[in-house]
């Protein structure tokens, strides 16, 4: 028992340190699939907040968090889907998926 | 704080650090399974076991291998010339290191305010189902038509170009 006053900060440490590793991941680099990897894990930070809050927060009963959670999963999967059929169509136009190769919005 | 927590919380930060450091997109596809995986298991330890186990099958049973496909589609196994990170890498950087302080500042600025210890809440499938069709059934159905909509909108947008122009 040491380190945190609230195991919760502990986690909503855990969930700033990932958020800032997709951030950069999905700033830094290149491939088009690798940001979407970034801003995956970006989401997946936010859905530890909701289940760290909803489980050490005064209403646990509401399941407010824990549905918010599920309906981001749900959200982040649909993202995912058509991100990645983004990502093969513009490879199949344009044969790369180097993000400072395509810088054209036309053709 | 267990112990537990601290393996799990170094799995989960090893493995997103990994995925963006690994110069194969492969590699970084696994990497980010495990982080994935870690936080499932971090679900697991705060009691919510139907997120826990709602986050294995989707991410890991879904858009990881969602992710593999995309990379071996995209010819994404073989290494660019120009190096893996963008030339405003620094940028990126210090933008990510910014705003991770800020938020670690809020954190640790906020510890008197946050909750201690909480009893851990009982929570069964049944409680989540009645909720899913009682109180939020309006997102759930939107939800729904989310899905059907991403799922038509992704077949629509990757499918052949020749396909479409007909």
């Amino acid at each position: 028992m040491t380190g945190f006053a609230s195991p919760l900060t502990g986690y909503l440490l855990v969930a700033a340190l990932l958020f800032a590793i997709g951030l950069a991941g999905a700033l830094v680099r290149r491939n088009a699939i690798m940001v979407l990897i970034g801003i995956e894990l970006m989401l997946n930070a936010a859905n530890l907040n909701f289940i760290a809050f909803w489980r050490y927060g005064p209403h646990p009963e509401a399941l407010t968090g824990m549905m918010f959670a599920i309906f981001s999963i749900a959200v982040a999967a649909a993202e995912a889907a058509v991100g990645l059929g983004l990502v093969i169509a513009i490879y199949r136009h344009t044969g790369t998926t180097e993000l400072d190769k395509i810088n054209r919005m036309k053709g | 704080m267990n112990p537990v927590f601290y393996i799990l919380a170094a799995l989960t930060i090893g493995g997103g650090l990994a995925a963006m450091l690994l110069k194969h997109l492969i590699h970084a596809a696994l990497a980010v399974t495990v982080a994935f995986a870690g936080l499932a298991l971090l679900f697991l330890q705060l009691d919510a076991q139907f997120a826990g186990f709602a986050q294995i099958l989707i991410y890991i049973g879904a858009v990881a291998i969602l992710i593999v496909f995309a990379i071996l589609l995209t010819h994404g196994a073989e290494l660019p010339k120009g190096g893996v990170f963008s030339k405003s890498w620094l940028v990126g950087l210090v933008i990510a290191a910014g705003v991770f302080a800020v938020l670690a500042w809020a954190i640790l600025q906020s510890i008197r305010a946050l909750p201690q210890q909480a009893a851990a809440p009982v929570v069964t499938v049944h409680d989540i189902g009645n909720a899913l069709v009682g109180r939020y059934v309006l997102p759930l159905e939107i939800v729904a038509l989310l899905l059907t909509a991403a799922t038509i909108g992704a077949v629509i947008v990757a499918m052949h170009e020749k396909a479409v122009q007909k």
